[in-house]
């Protein structure tokens, strides 16, 4: 799979619109869209129960959703129920999820995590397999730990190894759920320099947060999520600086005190 | 016990010897009464004084009535022995009813029924349970070795009986070599059916009833049955199907059981005994209950003229416990292999319950949770039952097979609830992650929840295998001779349970304590993933 080498983005490499959830009597989402250019990192923000999890499950196929479609590339998921898995093979290969508890497998190492679906989906042989973990594993700087279980890895290598793990398939689309609420700063940052490596390399990452530093840092489009709706989107330079909308203003309030 | 039966045997021995000479004098001055005169006042005023010293602190009250003549029967064993009257139910009676009615009455004291497993009769009459153990026990030498015995009161025969096709080809054991003989566990027929086995082929069944050998002479799982000829005749009339070979294998006789200390009971029930020959009244009971025959008229005869012997010194002889291990040891292989098989069953089965609740549709999970609230809501002596008997009309299983089948299938319902908790309890997340890695439900299922589910099941499925493996004991209900099963046999052979007990027990720590330990280790390997 080839990227354009430019972060100015001619077609879209994901598109959700007009993504309608209820579960229930709740709505969880009130018809978001957007779109995410390769080569961007897109983050979702917002407090807790804003939906930001359940817009990254529904583009992982993971959630069913009421209305609305999701796009990757050729692949489409439309509203109703989750189709069975082998009508989900394109999206399954565009698409790679990192999730906040990382949920790495705990009766295999490191380097088997990174192996199993090449091996088991995309029928590698096991050489080959491991050489592109290692490889991964190398690059995120968790090489040496790769013949450890996940019980035996900290919370950074932990999402280290899940990175590893989503990269091994060479997804176009990388979501993560809350990279950051498990990290010190100074592995934010070194997340940070890592997230931007890969949308060079031409993928779009979407990351659900409501860490605005990190935002800051990290985004280059940001969309601020309030009671299952997009209140407001933009440059994060933009967006992050100087917000329009109540709730935006809310957040970054919040942060300010925290911090 | 000897706090317990020592105030309260005392006074019995009293009574029955004033009672004796009464009797002695009625039946015209029998040798017991001339036997004692001289003890009968020191006894008496000793039995008195313990009586009175003891009779404030007695723990049991009913034990303290010395009206009463408590006799140990089985009203399973049925008609015409003992057996639960069908117009009022909490009564029995049978030939063997009337006859403690009548030791009792004759030693002037009230009978009181105790229910006895038949085969514990003789332990529980050793503990002070009861005084008279009476329900067709038959006379033996290890008997009168071990406890005081009444004279035989009645003469039966160890008759055979075969389907009527094969009347005219088995007519004697002999006849039988390589063919299945069925008959009650510890009885004299079972142990003439062993020495039989040993010697000339016979494959011996033991059964813990005696209705059932019949219905699967019929059935066609046995190819006879050696039972005493009351027992053939009743079974013959209450469903037939069968006939009975004319020449007896063996003559046997019934007899009243007494703890080994209580002799001086034993010879004034043996006097009262004597007297209802002489006077006929045994005999009018049992052509009541259709026993009598010209065989036993000569019986009695014989008894009645003949001097009483001198009771024998009880010996107990020393029994070689090799002679017995290589039964042993082949009842284990057989709890081992069942056990084995049961599980090997109990987990397929139980991996499919499972998979059945957590991924089936809401019918199969509903028939599986169905399945699994019956089964172990029901006992697993209940389904033995039911499988082998209850079947046997639609399908008739060899009874190794339904052991392993009923045991499988029971364990299965506790299998399957360990495995749903264990597949549960793999964090959700990884099945997601899973999922969006692209692989399919079934890959998810052999590659992450399976493995992770069975380090998880590990621990409660050895446990549940040590239970099965002590479990395994039910299955002689349904014929099938197992390791506990083997030790009972041994244990009523020497009388004794010290030495079978605790050949038994190690056999079955042997089998469950490396169980234990290759779990502990397989779950220590696993604990650092």
């Amino acid at each position: 799979m080839t990227h354009p080498p430019s972060r100015i983005a001619v077609e879209p490499a994901l598109v959700v619109r007009d993504l309608r959830v209820r579960r229930g009597t709740r709505d969880v989402l009130r018809g978001v869209s957007f779109d995410v250019a390769p080569g961007t990192i897109a983050a979702l923000m917002g407090t807790s129960g804003a939906g930001k999890s359940t817009i990254l499950r529904a583009v992982a196929a993971l959630e069913p959703f009421d209305s609305g479609s999701i796009e990757v590339g050729a692949a489409t998921l439309n509203a109703g129920p989750t189709p069975p898995e082998s009508r989900l093979r394109d999206l399954r290969a565009r698409v790679g999820m990192v999730f906040q508890s990382h949920a790495l497998f705990e009766h295999l190492t490191a380097l088997e995590n990174v192996t199993l679906a090449p091996i088991h989906v995309h029928g590698w042989p096991a050489e080959r397999a491991n050489a592109r973990a290692r490889e991964l594993l190398d690059a995120l700087g968790v090489g040496a730990r790769s013949g450890a279980h996940p019980r035996q890895l900290s919370g950074g290598e932990m999402q280290r190894v899940a990175i590893a793990r989503v990269l091994a398939l060479d997804p176009m689309v990388l979501l993560m759920d809350e990279p950051t609420s498990a990290l010190d700063p100074a592995r934010r940052g070194a997340l940070a320099a890592t997230l931007r490596r890969l949308a060079d390399d031409g993928r779009a990452l979407v990351v659900a947060t409501h860490d605005v530093e990190f935002a800051r840092a990290t985004a280059d489009r940001v969309a601020a999520l309030a009671e299952g709706c997009i209140v407001e989107k933009g440059r994060a330079a933009d967006v992050l600086v100087s917000p329009a909308h109540p709730a935006t203003r809310e957040l970054l309030r919040a942060h300010a005190v925290a911090s | 016990m000897n706090t317990n039966t020592a105030p309260q045997r005392a006074p019995v021995v009293s009574r029955s010897i004033t009672r004796l000479a009464l009797t002695a004098q009625i039946s015209g001055g029998g040798l017991e009464g001339r036997r004692f005169p001289h003890l009968s006042r020191p006894v008496l005023i000793l039995c008195g004084l313990t009586f009175i010293a003891l009779a404030g602190c007695h723990p049991h009250p009913a034990r303290a009535d010395h009206h009463v003549l408590r006799w140990g029967g089985d009203a399973e064993g049925g008609a015409p022995f003992v057996e639960a009257d069908p117009a009022d139910p909490s009564r029995v009676r049978g030939f063997d009813v009337e006859i403690a009615g009548m030791i009792a009455h004759g030693l002037g004291r009230e009978p009181r029924f105790v229910q006895v497993a038949w085969s514990s009769i003789e332990a529980s009459v050793e503990r002070g349970d009861f005084d008279i153990g009476l329900s067709g026990v038959e006379d033996r030498p290890e008997l009168r070795e071990r406890h005081a015995v009444s004279i035989p009161y009645y003469e039966f025969h160890e008759v055979l009986a075969v389907r009527r096709a094969d009347s005219a080809r088995f007519r004697t054991l002999a006849d039988l070599r390589g063919h299945r003989v069925g008959t009650l566990g510890a009885t004299g027929a079972y142990r003439i059916l062993v020495d039989e086995g040993a010697r000339d082929g016979v494959i011996p069944i033991s059964y813990d009833d005696d209705v059932h050998p019949y219905a699967d002479l019929v059935a066609g799982r046995l190819d006879a049955v050696l039972l005493d000829d009351i027992i053939a005749q009743r079974s013959l009339r209450r469903e037939g199907g069968f006939v009975i070979q004319p020449t007896p294998v063996a003559t046997g006789h019934y007899v009243a059981v007494f703890a080994r200390a209580d002799s001086l009971l034993r010879d004034s029930a043996n006097a009262v005994l004597r007297a209802r020959m002489a006077d006929g009244s045994l005999k009018r009971t049992f052509e009541a209950w259709h026993v009598w025959t010209d065989a036993e008229a000569r019986y009695f005869t014989g008894v009645v003229s003949r001097p009483v012997a001198s009771a024998a010194a009880p010996s107990a002889s020393p029994s070689s416990v090799v002679a017995y291990l290589p039964g042993l040891l082949r009842a284990a292989l057989i709890t081992l292999v069942l056990s084995c098989l049961a599980m090997a069953l109990a987990v397929a089965t139980g991996l499919a319950l499972a998979a059945g609740r957590v991924y089936g549709r809401p019918i199969v999970a509903g028939a599986c949770a169905v399945y699994v609230e019956v089964v172990r809501g029901t006992p697993v002596l209940l389904q033995l039952f039911v499988l082998y008997y209850g079947l046997s009309g639609v399908v008739r299983l060899p009874a190794f097979a339904a052991a392993v089948l009923g045991l499988g299938l029971n364990y299965a319902a506790y299998e399957s609830e360990i495995y749903r908790g264990a597949l549960l309890a793999v964090a959700r997340a990884q099945l997601e992650a899973a999922r969006t890695l692209g692989l399919s439900e079934l890959q998810i299922f052999r590659l992450i929840r399976g493995p992770q589910a069975l380090r998880l099941a590990l621990a409660p499925m050895t446990n549940d295998f040590v239970a099965l493996l002590k479990d395994s004991s039910l299955v002689s209900v349904i014929t099938v001779v197992e390791l506990t099963k083997q030790t009972a046999i041994y244990a009523t052979n020497v009388g004794s349970w010290v030495v079978p007990g605790a050949l038994c027990g190690v056999v079955y720590l042997a089998f469950s304590l490396p169980l234990a330990r290759v779990a502990g280790y397989l779950e220590r390997r696993w604990r650092i993933a």
